[in-house]
C-alpha cells in the first residue's frame, strides 16, 4: 500500500483475487452507501429533528405495521454495508502505517473482533425488537 | 524505511507535501473515514440500547439532543458528506479514467455540493435546539 502514491489515490489491484474484490467492494458498497446514507441525515435532521429522537420515534419505526420491516431492511444494509466499509477502509490505514508485521496482526485481529462483535450486536436488535 | 514509515515523520511528509487539491482531499477522506468508522461503533451500540431497555436507551439520547455534543455532529455531518460526495468523484475517476482532467473541477464541485447539504442541515439543527431549548 503506496500511502504517498501521487495523485491517483487508488490504482485498481492486479489479478483477481482479495485485493481486486476488495477494491470493487469498496466502490460499489460506497456508491450504493452515499445514496443511503444522505437519505438517513436526511430524514434524522430534517424530517425527525435531533432534538425530537425518543425511545418511542425509534420503536415506532420498527414496529409500524405497514412500514416496520422496510425500516429494519433499510437499517440492516446500511449497517452491513456501513461496517464492512469501515472494516476494510480502517484496515488500508492500518496497512499503511503500521509497518512491524506482529503489531499490524494484532491490530487487524482486535479491528475485525471489535466490528464483528458490533455487526452481530446492530443485526441481534434489528431481527429481536419488539417493543 | 523512510521517514514516512513513523507516525512523525508521515505527519511531517503530509503537511509539506505539495501534492495539491487531490492530496488535501486524499487526507480529508482518510481522516473522515477513520472518524466515521469510530463513531459507527458507538452509534451502534446506542441503537443496540433500544432492544435492552427504554431507559438504557435514552441514558444515551444526550448524543443527539444535547447543545453541547451539536458541534460534534455537525463536524461528523461535514466528514460524512465530504466522504460520500468524494468517494463519488473518486468512483468516477477509477471507472472513466478520462475524467482525471477534470480532477480540479470535480474536487471543487465536491465541496460545492457538501456545503450546499451540510449548511441548510446545521441551521434546521439549530433551529431545532432552540424551539427545544
Amino acid at each position: 500500500m503506496a500511502s504517498m502514491t501521487k495523485y491517483a489515490r487508488s490504482p485498481r489491484p492486479q489479478g483477481s483475487g482479495f485485493e481486486l474484490a476488495s477494491w470493487f467492494y469498496m466502490r460499489v458498497s460506497g456508491a450504493i452507501l452515499s445514496l443511503m446514507i444522505v437519505f438517513h441525515l436526511m430524514w434524522m435532521h430534517y424530517v425527525i429533528g435531533l432534538n425530537n429522537i425518543t425511545f418511542d420515534v425509534i420503536a415506532g419505526r420498527w414496529t409500524d405495521p405497514n412500514v416496520g420491516t422496510l425500516w429494519r431492511t433499510f437499517d440492516l444494509v446500511l449497517l452491513i454495508l456501513a461496517l464492512v466499509h469501515g472494516i476494510n477502509g480502517t484496515r488500508f490505514a492500518l496497512e499503511d502505517y503500521i509497518h512491524n508485521r506482529g503489531w499490524r496482526v494484532f491490530a487487524k485481529t482486535l479491528l475485525f473482533v471489535v466490528f464483528f462483535f458490533v455487526i452481530i450486536a446492530g443485526a441481534y436488535v434489528i431481527f429481536t425488537f419488539n417493543g | 524505511m523512510s521517514a514516512t514509515n513513523s507516525p512523525r515523520g508521515f505527519l511531517a511528509k503530509t503537511i509539506s507535501y505539495k501534492g495539491g487539491i487531490g492530496h488535501w482531499s486524499w487526507i480529508l477522506h482518510r481522516l473522515g473515514g477513520l472518524g466515521i468508522a469510530a463513531f459507527l461503533i458507538l452509534h451502534i451500540l446506542d441503537i443496540f440500547m433500544v432492544g435492552v431497555s427504554k431507559e438504557a436507551f435514552e441514558a444515551l439520547l444526550f448524543i443527539y439532543h444535547a447543545a453541547i455534543i451539536r458541534p460534534f455532529i455537525w463536524a461528523l455531518l461535514f466528514g460524512v458528506f465530504y466522504h460520500a460526495f468524494n468517494g463519488i468523484r473518486i468512483i468516477i475517476q477509477d471507472f472513466w479514467p478520462h475524467m482525471f482532467k477534470y480532477q480540479k473541477q470535480m474536487a471543487t464541485a465536491v465541496w460545492i455540493i457538501v456545503l450546499v447539504l451540510v449548511i441548510p442541515l446545521i441551521g434546521i439543527d439549530i433551529m431545532n435546539l432552540l424551539t427545544h431549548g
